[in-house]
């Protein structure tokens, strides 16, 4: 055995065992390290888990190429570029995709050196609380002991019953940023985010692609009002997509699947694939019984803590909303929590959500039907794109943000946006919730000119009238 | 893992201490930084916080009963923790079963740090004061860290921020920080009609005097019969006050600095009226009297359980600003029980104003070794003669000045109500 071998670590005890390298994973683990502690992160695959290896990264990587050339195909001529023979190499997008996606994988096993954890390969199970087993691909189990051990195992897209996955006519998501070659005809089944970008991804490219969501609208967590907006701009950019409808029966053949279809666009479907994106089911690791919740996520008290003392859960497998971006802050939440005296972990209330097509789509708070059910008073302030300078200029002049003004005091309730570079506006808009600023302090701070930013700016004014551009 | 926790030294010279009163029950929740106990030492009653968090799950030591500095007081255990058995010898080490608790005889307890502070401000011309006088209406708005929205809301419910801990980022308050201050405020008057009101008590009540109630009742006494007190008043036109105010405030709101309270022009007229009249900056010694060099300039705090005085040092140094952001700190932190005895000993002189509490007029008792302490009513609109012989509508103070005879005759407090009056009517000199 050699001298840095893994056998090495039987004999010591951590203060933390991180099962998973993912978001919550790696940076739960190198929080406690920085709080100095003795941690060790086991993962079955990469360091990195879905959002960077087969998730968020990756596929930004892929929309970047499809927004790209839907740029000089459909609108060079806005431009006055010409080009002719425009075309693309299908594998090479892959594999851009693919080592971007490397890279940051490598990059998070660098920064487990750094920080001094140690990185163990193979599928963990937890015996006991204080015990984790790994077996690596030779099938050696080991065994590591900790004081405490976090659950950081995230998901897997979700199955559609009667339609198994076979990687080749009915996908899931990991397996659609690498499907080669391009689907002629594509379904994809499910609205959400993933859904969306994928169905964006495959259109710009020239995909016949059929988006099937079964409640009222694409992307239905997110404000009517940007839904629809958002529907209007896929279908003109040729993506049918049937809402209110759902899967009836499925059926894949060689080189082929057949979906019927009910509900308001009841009939048949037939494409070279359908792509499975109805959300995720939690991966739950071996072992000891940790209690779950009705659709089988772990469940989890304040602090993060299982049902198990010791034994800790935080990210995808705990259950909604699955995003790379709030798995880190639970895990920041439940290590602070374990270590570090007198912090009161908290659960996540507002975080944004973004989807990457083009337009994108970006939000953080309530919607207005919320904001509604729940019986608040606000205001709402609106601000088109198309009024905004650094928009046209960019000729990106589609879309609007929409801002909800809670009456009497002006905190923001929600923000929502569908247009250019909405993912990045969102972030001032996270910083007023969290800071509870009211518009009186967003409508005094200066938005440089021209930036897209002025758009928040003026939404807020618009609320009270007092939108300058409109 | 459970956590003993032990007598602390909260002095320089403690060796033992008397635990007055365990704040927190068995079975209590314990947060880091909440108080846990009263602790009477040779100097002062203070209280004891908890540096660790858990559940008191044992305490060693009955109320009243003197301990050894390091001596085990009780057992914090962690969430779902058994408590450990009582170390049984540690009961007894130490502790003093003869003593009898405060209640029954309050004198005792009491008097000891009183008597050797009068000793030694006799003797040595003291840096220390007395920590206890009357209350006051400190009702100065701290530049605490909160959200706007919570500045709107605390606005709105009448919540003092610097009263709410804060939840967010930082320690920052939010919403729902004030939220629930404001519920604990409402809840607060409600349990204080319920408990000390006639009407509403079903029995008589007999409240154990706290270690503070104890230290005030005895040092009050002391003063008032010991020092011969004679009382000067004044009535002081409001106006030119009130308008600088609204002078300074709008400008300090548009730059976003914090604003100036009527509390703070009297302490920065009191600190400088001191230094203008050394005699009344002063304190009787026995043989002698000690004139002070600077102002240390004391203004009483009511807090929930009685009252305290931090001081300003060198009060006659510092600008308008200084003086309130430092008092604001000061009250805020008195409110908490966050003062260090550096931070309320060593007054040379006092301010005492009911103001905020509509009270027009009043004199305090002395707060020895000081000489001089300057009562403050609230401002009231009234009927005065102008300089033509006119009676108009006027916005009036009334300063009440208690003087020690022995050190401050009636000429001398005469020139200091005098000097009083002349900064407080023409505000912009104090700001030269």
């Amino acid at each position: 055995m050699d001298g840095r071998g893994v056998s090495n670590y039987c004999f010591m005890k951590y203060d933390l065992i991180v099962v998973g390298g993912g978001p919550a994973g790696y940076v739960g683990a190198i929080r406690a390290a920085q709080l100095g502690k003795k941690v060790a992160c086991v993962e079955k695959e990469r360091a990195g888990g879905t959002c960077l290896n087969w998730g968020c990264i990756p596929t930004k990587s892929l929309l970047r190429n499809a927004e790209l050339f839907q740029l000089m195909q459909k609108r060079s001529a806005d431009f006055g570029f010409h080009f002719e023979k425009l075309s693309y190499d299908w594998p090479k997008i892959i594999s851009r995709s693919r080592s971007v996606a490397d890279k940051l994988a490598g990059g998070v096993e660098y920064l487990f050196k750094k920080n001094k954890i140690d990185y163990l390969r193979g599928e963990a199970a937890i015996p006991a609380a204080g015990k984790v087993t790994y077996k690596d691909r030779s099938g050696k189990e080991e065994t590591v002991e900790g004081d405490h051990i976090l659950i950081a195992t995230g998901a897997v897209a979700r199955e559609l019953p009667g339609l198994p996955v076979n990687g080749k006519t009915v996908v899931n998501s990991h397996d659609a940023m690498i499907i080669d070659p391009q689907p002629k005809k594509l379904i994809v089944i499910g609205a959400g985010a993933i859904g969306v970008e994928f169905a964006y991804f495959f259109n710009a490219f020239g995909t016949e692609v059929t988006l099937v969501e079964m409640l009222p609208n694409a992307l239905p967590i997110e404000d009517t009002e940007i839904s629809v907006a958002l529907e209007k701009s896929l279908s003109k950019q040729g993506i049918k997509i049937f809402t209110n409808t759902k899967v009836a029966s499925a059926k894949a053949e060689k080189g082929e699947v057949r979906v019927n279809l009910e509900g308001k666009q009841a009939q048949e479907l037939q494409a070279d694939c359908a792509l499975i994106a109805i959300g995720v089911s939690p991966i739950v690791p071996a072992g000891v019984s940790i209690t779950l919740d009705k659709k089988g996520f772990i469940s989890v008290d304040d602090r993060y803590q299982t049902n198990v003392p010791g034994i800790f859960a935080a990210g995808d497998v705990i259950g909604p909303p699955w995003l790379a971006h709030v798995a880190m802050w639970e895990a920041i939440q439940t290590v602070e929590g374990i270590f570090t005296k007198g912090f009161r972990p908290q659960r996540v209330k507002e975080f944004p959500g973004c989807t990457y097509c083009q337009p994108q789509v970006a939000s953080i708070g309530l919607t207005e039907r919320a904001a509604k059910e729940q019986g608040l008073k606000f205001k709402v302030g609106k601000f088109p794109f198309s009024a905004n300078g650094k928009a046209l200029a960019a000729g990106e002049p589609e879309g609007f943000i929409k801002i909800l003004i809670a009456e009497p005091h002006g905190e923001v309730l929600g923000a929502h946006i569908v247009g250019p570079e909405a993912t990045e506006l969102i972030a001032e808009l996270g910083l007023a919730m969290k800071l509870e600023a009211t518009y009186e302090e967003i409508e005094a701070t200066i938005h440089a000119h021209p930036t897209l930013s002025e758009t928040v700016h003026e939404a807020v004014g618009a609320a009270f009238g007092e939108a300058i551009h409109i | 893992m459970a956590t003993t926790i032990e007598m602390p030294k909260l002095s320089d010279t403690m060796t033992e201490g008397t635990l007055l009163r365990w704040i927190k029950k068995v079975g209590d929740s314990v947060e880091v930084g909440d108080v846990i106990a009263e602790v009477e030492t040779d100097k002062a009653t203070m209280e004891m916080e908890a540096f660790d968090e858990g559940t008191l799950a044992e305490v060693y030591v009955e109320e009243g009963q003197k301990v050894q500095v390091g001596q085990k007081l009780a057992i914090l255990t962690a969430e779902g923790e058994e408590a450990p058995k009582a170390p049984s010898e540690s009961k007894k080490i130490g502790a003093d079963k003869k003593e009898k608790a405060p209640t029954d005889e309050p004198a005792v307890a009491g008097k000891k740090p009183l008597n050797k502070e009068v000793v030694r401000s006799a003797s040595e011309a003291t840096t220390e004061s007395p920590q206890q006088s009357m209350p006051t209406a400190g009702t100065a708005q701290t530049r605490s860290k909160a959200s706007p929205l919570a500045r709107k809301v605390a606005a709105e419910l009448g919540v003092e921020l610097q009263q709410v801990s804060g939840s967010g980022p930082g320690g920052r308050i939010v919403r729902s920080d004030v939220l629930s201050a404001a519920k604990t405020e409402q809840k607060g008057p409600e349990r204080a009609k319920t408990a000390p009101t006639p009407e509403t008590l079903k029995t008589d009540q007999r409240i154990s005097l706290s270690g503070m109630r104890r230290t005030i009742a005895n040092r009050l006494l002391e003063a008032k019969t010991t020092i011969p007190h004679f009382y000067l008043q004044a009535e002081i036109d409001a106006q030119p006050l009130i308008s600088l105010r609204q002078q300074i405030n709008s400008a300090a709101e548009a730059a976003g600095l914090p604003k100036i309270t009527v509390n703070d022009f009297i302490l920065k007229a009191t600190a400088v009226a001191a230094a203008h009249v050394p005699q009344a900056n002063a304190a009787f010694a026995g043989d002698a009297i000690i004139q002070y060099a600077d102002v240390q300039l004391a203004c009483a705090v009511a807090i929930d359980e009685g009252l305290v005085t931090p001081v300003i040092r060198e009060a006659q140094r510092k600008s308008l600003s200084q003086i309130s952001s430092e008092i604001k700190d000061l009250a805020a932190r008195a409110r908490s029980k966050k003062l260090k005895p550096e931070e309320y000993q060593g007054g040379t002189i006092t301010v005492s104003n009911l103001g905020g509490y509509g009270v027009e007029q009043f004199f305090a008792i002395i707060n020895p070794p000081q000489s001089v302490i300057v009562s403050v009513g609230a401002i009231v609109a009234k009927p005065v003669v102008n300089a033509q012989g006119q009676v108009v509508a006027g916005q009036r103070i009334a300063l009440g000045l208690s003087c020690d005879h022995r050190v401050v005759d009636g000429a001398i407090g005469a020139q200091l109500l005098a000097e009083l009056k002349r900064l407080l009517e023409v505000p912009a000199l104090m700001l030269i």
